[in-house]
């Protein structure tokens, strides 16, 4: 009986084990917004020179390099960049997450945050819009949105949830498309990479994210009737350690060199 | 099983402090998960098929990932706590490797040898058309892998630390090696083999990092109760609560009669 008790212990070890697993998985998630988004990867609190920022998964690369520029343009100050769904991010920092500056995928999101009263104000400083995105050499023959509704094809959409899965039902219903997916990504990082393993034939997905993607994959026009158009709000969190340096890195990305970046990767201007 | 009773130890008192906060530890995110649940729309919750579609692929799948690594986790839990070759050791750090691999990977893993485009799983599509992920068979591979461990360690442990002397008393009294084990071996493990499938069964039920990786998520096809969740939090936090609340009630519903019967 003692080594029962003996055995149970030790499986609950394991279990709780485990679940710091899942923790790591949580931060590699959203170190490369991968997916899951329940943590608050190097979300230090924002104090001697640092500021940590939380932006929505589709800024993932252009971020990282305007988090570079920045801190070269600023010595002594260094930025955390938190990626994660938009929604997913919303709701860390209403729970009190230490976020400085949130950036966010669409106006839902960062009006919430106005209205809890976590940001003052933001503003638009970017627009994205969707293309249909297939794996290098398009082994299916997608040719448009109406390729999506076809049943014999391996499709993937962002989850309704979440604004790319959004946006993409927007224009597939003005289209008049009913699509057939097969999987509804929790977010937008997650069905790229699955496209880009040619495990999907095609998917729907921000341009910045084809750009993003490289050589891996290619991006097909959708027609500007149907298109919809994204607008990315930024704005510093209230509760901000360091004011000055929220305010400052939300100028930064505002400014000629800081949309210059964004434009690189494929974000449009507002 | 020995039944016979013990005079009831009284715990040494300075354990006492260390049960009770371990004991808090978890009760405490319980009842933080209780008071915020909206008890007046949990009816109307519960009825929607996004959550009766995940809770039927959550217990399918969970059920099917543990008959799956009792099938294949206790012949390799006994060659590995009775037998002896080169790389022992390797393997059993190998079966134990889904236990500390972020769960992701291991799906992003199974992703690029199971996938149409995979190792093993380009040969297999090109030959029969079948295809893992995206399916119901792709979430119960994900749950297998990562749960199938619990159980194989452990049984294992079980069978290492049962007496032998049955087991050789029958040999010498002509018992062939599938009789020792189904007659000898296997009843004295059962208390370790039904704890390794109940902790199995339970972690395979909570899967998300693999499932969502390699089998996707699609309502009535992939989407089990944690991707459900996980969804949910992002749109309508009410919903979140009340389907983590059904997945509490549920696995606590297997878990405690199980406990009590077989894993004190």
């Amino acid at each position: 009986m003692r080594r029962l008790v003996a055995m149970v212990a030790m499986g609950a070890a394991m279990l709780a084990l485990v679940a710091c697993g899942d923790d790591t998985a949580a931060d590699d998630a959203s170190a490369t917004a991968a997916g899951d988004s329940s943590a608050i990867a190097g979300a230090g609190p924002a104090r001697g020179g640092s500021i940590t920022v939380f932006a929505a998964a589709s800024l993932t690369d252009a971020f990282a390099e305007v988090a570079e520029a920045f801190e070269a343009a600023n010595p002594g100050l260094s930025v955390e960049l938190n990626f994660a769904s938009s929604s997913a991010l919303r709701e860390q920092i209403l729970e009190g997450a230490p976020a400085d500056v949130f950036a966010s995928a669409n106006e839902s999101n960062m009006a919430q945050l106005v209205d809890a009263g976590e940001v003052d104000t933001s503003e638009v400083f970017v627009t994205n819009s969707l293309q249909i995105v297939v794996p290098a050499g398009n082994p299916a023959g997608v040719t448009g949105l109406d390729d999506l509704a076809d049943d014999e094809l391996l499709i993937g959409l962002c989850a309704e949830e979440v604004p790319c899965g959004d946006f993409g039902r927007q224009a597939l219903a003005a289209a008049g498309v009913t699509p057939a997916p097969d999987t509804n990504e929790p977010d937008v990082r997650a069905l790229l990479t699955k496209v880009e393993a040619g495990e999907l034939d095609a998917g729907l997905v921000y341009v910045s994210d084809v750009v993003s993607a490289g050589d891996g994959v290619e991006g097909i026009d959708l027609p500007d009737e149907f298109n919809v158009v994204a607008t990315y709000p930024i704005g510093t969190v209230t509760s901000t350690g360091d004011a000055d340096a929220a305010t400052a890195f939300v100028e930064f990305v505002l400014s000629d060199e800081g949309q210059a970046i964004l434009l690189e990767y494929g974000f449009g201007q507002p | 099983m020995n039944r016979r009773r013990r005079p009831r130890g009284r715990a040494p008192w300075v354990l006492l402090p260390f049960a009770g906060l371990g004991v808090a530890f978890v009760a405490l995110p319980l009842v933080a998960l209780l008071q915020r649940t909206p008890w007046s729309d949990l009816g109307d919750l519960l009825g929607d098929p996004v959550v009766t579609d995940a809770l039927r692929l959550s217990i399918v799948s969970a059920f099917a990932a543990t008959g799956i690594s009792l099938l294949v986790g206790v012949p390799l839990a006994w060659v590995l706590a009775r037998t002896t070759f080169p790389g022992r050791s390797l393997v059993r750090g190998l079966v134990t490797l889904p236990m500390v691999l972020p769960p992701v990977v291991g799906g992003a893993a199974l992703l690029f040898a199971f996938g149409r485009r995979g190792l093993l799983g380009q040969p297999i599509y090109d030959g029969t058309g079948f295809l893992l992920p995206f399916s119901l068979w792709g979430v119960i591979a994900a749950n297998t892998f990562v749960a199938m461990p619990f159980l194989v360690i452990t049984v294992e442990s079980g069978l290492r630390s049962a007496d032998q002397r049955y087991e050789e008393a029958a040999a010498t009294l002509g018992a062939s090696r599938w009789t020792i084990f189904r007659r000898i071996t296997v009843p004295h493990a059962l208390p370790a083999l039904l704890a390794g499938a109940v902790l199995c069964w339970a972690r395979a039920l909570g899967e998300f990092g693999a499932t969502v990786t390699f089998a996707g998520n699609l309502q009535g096809r992939t989407q089990t109760m944690p991707l459900a969740v996980f969804l949910a939090l992002e749109s309508d936090r009410d919903a979140a609560i009340a389907l983590s609340l059904v997945l509490v009630v549920v696995s606590l519903a297997v878990l405690i009669p199980l406990r009590d019967r077989w894993l004190r």
